[in-house]
């Protein structure tokens, strides 16, 4: 292995290499962000068919499927940071928790949001304690618990342990959020979409929640650069090259 | 093409208000989101000014 193939991962695990990767990179991820929002927005209100049974009141899917996924996705990213951090040690992993935190609650309440609306119209209720539901709602209030214990320790090395202990017991709860509508009898359906037989739905309806998803998927890739970057600055202002970058006379 | 008029798209089959309703408020938290960062950024490199700023004088007093 050559010198430069060898350095790159371990290279940008250091806040210092990275923050200027990750200015690169961001515009890049907005961009996608909104060129797949774009088009998955006109899939699913231009190309995407009225459901038979549920009217125009199902397009809430294009939305609420993909937030609620992004919404556990990004909780299982910060609980493989928080492991991370806890185990290693390192610096940079305790940041990319903090800073994916405040994205998977915005992910989580709009999964939340819509789901109420949905279920109103279909269900008759805006809301019900059912496993589905209520699993989902506990997952706003770890992501809302991990940054409130973050901000209320002063002392950076014991909020990112304290947080990443509260994420990593946390993670028993994804499964269940997944598997509750199997082992729970529940008002919310099955999954549309699995790995195991092709979805049940019509293919436009699918791709249309697909291409939102990417979207989505790229916002929260964009939205967690961006955050990483001020919690970098934040945190190493008494370094160097923080103090260079600032144009600061150190 | 699934709507024939402006009216229709708004009306959404009797269920715009559920389906806009859905639309619009993650449409506004995602905006609200972008603009936190925004505003972060810059309360970021301000604060760090003044910290430095802030740092600096007390060198100076001190040497």
């Amino acid at each position: 292995m050559s010198k430069s193939e060898r350095f790159s991962w371990f290279y940008f695990s250091s806040p210092q290499t990275f923050y200027p990767l990750a200015g690169r990179l961001q515009p890049w991820f907005a961009a996608l962000a909104v060129l797949f929002c774009a088009v998955g927005l006109y899939i699913s209100f231009f190309v995407a068919p009225t459901d038979a049974q549920q009217g125009e009141s199902y397009r809430i899917i294009f939305i609420h499927v993909p937030a609620a996924w992004m919404s556990m996705f990004i909780y299982l990213v910060m609980g493989f940071w928080c492991g991370v951090g806890l185990v290693f040690n390192t610096r940079l992993s305790s940041m990319w928790a903090t800073a994916l935190a405040p994205t998977g609650a915005l992910f989580t309440f709009i999964a939340l949001w819509t789901g109420a609306l949905w279920g109103k119209p279909t269900w008759g209720t805006w809301w019900v304690w059912d496993a589905r539901l209520t699993s989902e709602l506990i997952l706003l209030f770890l992501y809302i618990g991990f940054m409130a214990l973050q901000a209320a320790i002063d002392d950076q090395r014991r909020a990112d342990k304290a947080g990443a202990v509260l994420a990593l017991v946390g993670v028993i709860n994804i499964p269940i959020i997944y598997f509750s509508v199997q082992w729970w009898s529940t008002l919310h359906q099955g999954s549309s979409v699995s790995m195991k037989s092709a979805p049940t739905m019509a293919m436009t309806m699918f791709a249309g929640m697909i291409v939102m998803a990417l979207g989505f998927w790229m916002y929260s890739i964009a939205a967690a650069l961006a955050r990483v970057r001020c919690v970098i600055l934040e945190r190493e202002r008494n370094t160097e090259w923080v103090m260079t970058e600032m144009g600061g006379r150190a | 093409m699934n709507w024939q008029s402006w009216s229709q798209f708004v009306a959404m089959g009797g269920y715009g208000l559920y389906v806009w309703g859905s639309y619009a408020v993650t449409l506004v938290v995602m905006v609200a989101e972008v603009a936190a960062l925004v505003m972060r950024r810059r309360g970021v490199i301000d604060g760090l000014a003044k910290y430095y700023a802030a740092r600096g004088r007390n060198h100076e007093t001190k040497t």
